[in-house]
């Protein structure tokens, strides 16, 4: 979005005016800048109450497909020796719905959240990036279509929603059912980092001024938290998919037990990820629990503090646990133990949190209604679910109950129960916020009453019927009549919970439809986000407030109309810009006037292109595929070389007497610290490919191979030498820029020594031995140095763009965002390249340790 | 609520042939116990929480005379903390109990998995094979080496003992004993196709002084030439 208008920078800003007409005038302009236009143009919203919405809406729809699939594995178990479905469509059916309540219910739903409501409760106008919202949004959609049609299609995924290997590998599933999980919902991931990496940034840079982190809203922390774990957790089992992907596609025996790889690293890569994930899908909830609770109680939360507290360590203890996942694959005992002790002791932060809740009902005055009951839901489901989640970390139990029904009772208690029950209720209690109705109440208790009969129902026998014995994954069993008769009631209890979740979406269109209008909050609540005139709208507040007391206690009918009025900041518009203001990270002090870009269709078009690449890899059109990526990669670029303002402007006037850069114009825009979070997310990933090489090493069978590597240790100090360089080279030309020279010479020489960089390690692939197809090592000495060809290839990237924006007046010594991404990315490239290729080298050595293999 | 209904429904239907609720060995044994230690703690826990829930809806005026900070390191430090320490100590020591090292060198029978079946070897008795049938001598321990030659299956005899994975390129042990002789039945627990559901297999049990000829028959009727 170039806005070129020369106005003087001051003259647009009208002086707030303190009558309705006022309000009124305030109101339509900004709609004029901040609305998506309609028809056919909806498809370019950026606006983060519309795709929060949508994230939302096909969340649930995602919701509806699994629930369908769930029902479809209760009929099929209903009796036994049933024939309803033949096992290898069984093996679909129950694979799918694990990958889509997951995948595409439990985490876009949590992001939707995140979009819809983090903003408005933070007090800001929209989230840092909207373009990559509007990405990850189609991201999403498309994966989860890729993966919707491949079950209509009869090759869904049918390895189980943890595509347990070699049992994925393409010797036991020669078909494209393991690739169409493996790319869908590396598809999807990568969407949900992008959105995390949004998440983060945007908390930590885009508050309503004077909101230190410790006045956030409790909600914010918990999204910062559960964010900043995607971040780390999704990594791994980006890394492990792809590994997994080019072992069936190419041949690389990352996995392959006859060839020197693991079964086993598949699954502590998986595990990594996915034992984080409960947390990552709870936390939001907790989040919602935790704003809502006060507010039905109709006081302040209790325990402010040690949540935040109880949150942050419950964050570091979900990763130092995934091992409780594999206490039967044959680990020492002792090593269960630690991970066994580390498990139980989660329920620490846990029982804070439930007691801070009790405490904090036990304070004020609750109310029974709608969303209470789905509170109490919550209460019974998770402490029961917590509970078995105790038994189960006990190693001795986990020997007898793993993979046992008594095992899928327990995590639909913790994931399902303690996801739906908060979700609904938050669903009722912010409905208002979204349609400007509040609830009928007819069908509303019916609906809750038999959610909650049929879902005890359903999942609470199944804990039975594990300790009878009955495994998890069959598709049909004997006639043992102790079986028999829980799986009917199971069944029929999943009947009675569908006919209640259709009750209460049935009630909820309702709502939607007929409820009474409320112009403004209906709870008393003391948050921002009832700080606006409800439905919301596309610009969130019409000016900003200043935070002066923890934004979780507000007068919130008294800040609402003043805020309308304009009389916060920017309550004026001016050069048709979307204006909001970026903070100081902690202090919350306005620090920069952040523009947002206007609707576009690029995101779609970038996202169609990303979908057409994963097509064609699923096609195996790898020259398609190769095509698709460039044409992703060449609308980054193009977006990129649009973005911020071809002239400076200063200091802009922002209301209330504060004058603030733009952000195109400050050292550290969101910009910079999405770049910092995305090398977090990739430093993680990159630590996985290490750790996974030193698990091989240490524990994979078939080792040592039969050749060992002799690495041309010339051309591997010589690419170390390169990346060193170009790192020196980029850095000269963000000098130079910002010293009012030309940077264009440095541009080049940092050019040409990233592309000697790649044609050194491209060499080096080239001599590996053994060769990578033959032996795991081989296989992971070629990745560690593709992730060296790849992060040198985004760095000349970076310098194509920085280059193009030098061209057309978009970067300036003031305007250096571009050459201080691109020093900031070769500098990390620089130095993981170092740590790549010097792992590369001492891998002869390594293999000559094999002796001290434990 | 439902614990106490459930509880009793359990307890009428604890038995069948793949029950880890009806130990026919030591290690399933101490387990199940372990089990019911657990489920008495958990239903003591879960009736606490709700009705503290129950309270501060009820009888709020009750509850608010207790100060918030109270309610945080009473139940969220201090309960699991009396909880979960004997917890963990007791889970040690049991599992340190059931491994595969204290008694002098038992007798090993390797259990190898593939899609769909299981093989049993028995080194001690010159080789001898059989196929889906374990056998297994009365009252004394044997220590199974699972191993698989394709994807990843786990070796389980519910009421014999915990279950173990047997993945390709690694060999895992478990330790089991029956008490008596008998017949029990063994299963695949770990998804591993379209034939995982009928990857079962018999475990016959035999008088120990019986073992080596009801085994020699056995294996004699089974092996192929």
């Amino acid at each position: 979005m170039s806005s070129s208008q020369d106005d003087t920078a001051t003259s647009g800003a009208s002086q707030p005016a303190a009558s309705a007409g006022a309000a009124l005038s305030l109101h339509r302009q900004l709609t004029e800048i901040w609305k998506t236009g309609p028809g056919w143009q909806r498809l370019a919203a950026v606006n983060h109450s519309v795709l929060g919405i949508r994230f939302m809406v096909t969340a649930l729809v995602f919701f509806g497909i699994g629930g369908v699939l769930g029902m479809l594995t209760r009929v099929q178990l209903a009796t036994p020796m049933a024939t309803f479905m033949e096992p290898g469509t069984y093996n679909q059916v129950f694979t799918m719905h694990g990958s889509i309540m997951l995948f595409l219910f439990a985490i876009p739903m949590l992001e939707g959240i995140a979009v819809y409501l983090t903003p408005k409760i933070l007090g800001t106008r929209d989230f840092a990036f909207p373009r990559l919202t509007a990405y990850g949004y189609w991201c999403y959609l498309f994966g989860g279509t890729i993966l919707t049609v491949s079950l209509l299609a009869g090759v869904a995924p049918d390895s189980g929603w943890f595509m347990y290997t070699p049992l994925s590998s393409n010797v036991y599933t020669p078909g494209i059912n393991a690739d169409v999980w493996l790319l869908g919902v590396t598809f999807v991931e990568i969407s949900a980092l992008t959105l995390a990496v949004e998440i983060v940034v945007s908390i930590l840079t885009m508050r309503a001024p004077g909101m230190s982190l410790d006045r956030m809203p409790i909600f914010g922390w918990y999204m910062l938290v559960t964010a900043l774990m995607m971040i780390l957790a999704f990594p791994p089992l980006i890394l492990g998919s792809i590994l997994l992907e080019s072992e069936r596609a190419f041949g690389l025996p990352f996995f392959d037990p006859t060839r020197g790889g693991d079964p086993l690293l598949w699954q502590h890569l998986f595990w990594l990820f996915g034992h984080p994930d409960v947390y990552i899908i709870f936390l939001p909830m907790a989040g919602l629990l935790s704003t809502m609770i006060p507010v039905l109680a109709g006081t302040v939360l209790v325990g402010y503090r040690a949540i935040v507290v109880a949150i942050i360590g419950l964050a570091f203890a979900s990763f130092g646990i995934w091992v409780h996942h594999m206490f039967t694959v044959g680990i020492p005992h002792l090593a269960l133990a630690f991970f066994s002790t580390g498990s139980a002791i989660v329920a620490v932060p846990t029982a804070v949190q439930i007691f801070a809740w009790l405490a904090t009902l036990a304070q004020g005055k609750p109310r029974w209604n709608v969303p209470m009951l789905y509170v109490f839901g919550f209460f019974s489901t998770f402490v029961m679910g917590g509970l078995t989640g105790v038994m189960l970390a006990i190693v001795p139990f986990d020997w007898q109950a793993h993979d046992t029904y008594f095992v899928v009772a327990h995590f639909h208690y913790v994931i399902a129960g303690s996801v739906a029950f908060p979700l609904f209720g938050a669903l009722y209690y912010w409905l208002p916020l979204l349609t400007g109705r509040v609830a009928v109440y007819r069908l509303s208790v019916p609906a809750f009453w038999l959610i909650f009969v049929g879902f005890n129902m359903t999942f609470f026998l199944m804990h039975l019927v594990g300790l009878l014995g009955m495994p998890r994954r069959i598709y049909t069993y004997p006639d043992v009549e102790s079986w028999t008769w829980l799986n009917l009631l199971s069944s029929v209890g999943g009947f009675i919970m569908t006919i209640g979740f259709a009750l209460a979406v049935i009630d909820l269109l309702a709502q939607i439809r007929f409820g009474r209008r409320v112009r403004r909050d209906p709870w008393k609540a003391a948050t921002l986000e009832w700080a606006m005139p409800i439905p919301p709208a596309p610009y969130g507040f019409a000016s900003l407030p200043h935070v002066e007391t923890r934004a979780d206690r507000l007068a919130v009918g008294e800040i609402a109309p003043a805020l309308a009025r304009g009389e916060g900041y920017l309550g004026f518009t001016r050069h048709g810009w979307q204006e909001t203001l970026g903070v100081h990270m902690t202090t919350g002090a306005p620090e920069q006037l952040i523009v947002l870009p206007r609707a576009t269709y690029l995101p779609l078009w970038t996202a169609l292109a990303t979908a057409a690449a994963v097509l064609s890899m699923l096609a195996k059109l790898y020259w398609l595929t190769a095509l698709m990526a460039a044409v992703t990669i060449a609308l980054f670029v193009f977006a990129a070389r649009m973005a911020g303002f071809d002239r400076d402007y200063g200091r802009m006037p922002v209301g209330r007497g504060v004058s603030l850069p733009v952000h195109t114009e400050v050292v550290h825009p969101p910009a910079w610290w999405a770049l910092v979070f995305t090398l977090v997310a990739d430093a993680t990933l990159f630590t996985s490919l290490v750790f996974g090489l030193l698990f091989l090493w240490i524990s994979a069978p078939n080792w040592p191979p039969n050749g060992v590597p002799d690495t041309d240790l010339a051309l591997a100090l010589a690419a170390m030498a390169a990346l060193g360089i170009s790192a020196l080279f980029a850095r000269a030309a963000l000098r130079a820029l910002v010293g009012r020279r030309t940077p264009r010479l440095w541009m080049g020489l940092a050019t040409l020594a990233l592309l000697a960089a790649i044609g050194l390690a491209v060499v080096l692939i080239a001599g590996i031995v053994p060769h990578p197809s033959a032996h795991a090592l081989g296989a992971t000495a070629a990745a560690l140095l593709t992730f060296v060809v790849v992060h040198a290839g985004i760095g000349l990237l970076f310098l194509l763009t920085a280059t193009l924006r030098l061209a057309s007046g978009h970067a300036s010594p003031r305007r250096a965002i571009d050459l201080r991404l691109a020093r900031l990315w070769i500098d990390y490239t620089a130095i993981t390249g170092a740590v790549a290729i010097g792992l590369v080298l001492a891998l002869p050595a390594l293999v000559t340790m094999l002796g001290m293999r434990p | 609520m439902l614990i106490p209904l459930a509880m009793g429904g359990m307890l009428a239907g604890c038995t069948g042939p793949l029950s880890t609720l009806a130990p026919a060995g030591p290690t399933a044994g101490s387990i199940a116990s372990l089990w019911w230690v657990m489920l008495a703690g958990a239903t003591a826990l879960f009736a606490l929480v709700m009705g503290l829930f129950a309270l501060v809806m009820l009888r709020p005026d009750w509850a608010r005379r207790i100060s918030p900070g109270r309610w945080i390191v009473l139940g969220g430090l201090v309960l699991p903390a009396i909880v979960l320490t004997p917890l963990l100590v007791f889970a040690l020591l049991t599992g340190e109990r059931l491994l595969p090292r204290l008694a002098a060198d038992p007798m090993r029978i390797e259990a190898e998995a593939r899609q769909w079946e299981w093989t049993f070897r028995y080194p001690a008795a010159g080789g001898a094979e059989t196929r889906g049938v374990l056998h297994l001598p009365a009252g004394t321990p044997v220590d199974v080496v699972v191993t698989s030659t394709d994807v990843i299956h786990a070796f389980w005899i519910p009421r014999l003992a915990g279950k173990i994975d047997a993945v390709p390129g690694h060999a895992n042990v478990l330790r089991i004993e029956a008490d008596r002789p008998g017949t029990y039945q063994g299963l695949c627990n770990e998804f591993c196709g379209v034939g995982h559901t009928g990857m079962r297999f018999d475990v016959i049990v035999h008088p120990a002084v019986e073992f080596p000829a009801s085994l020699a028959a056995a294996a004699a009727g089974k092996v192929q030439p």
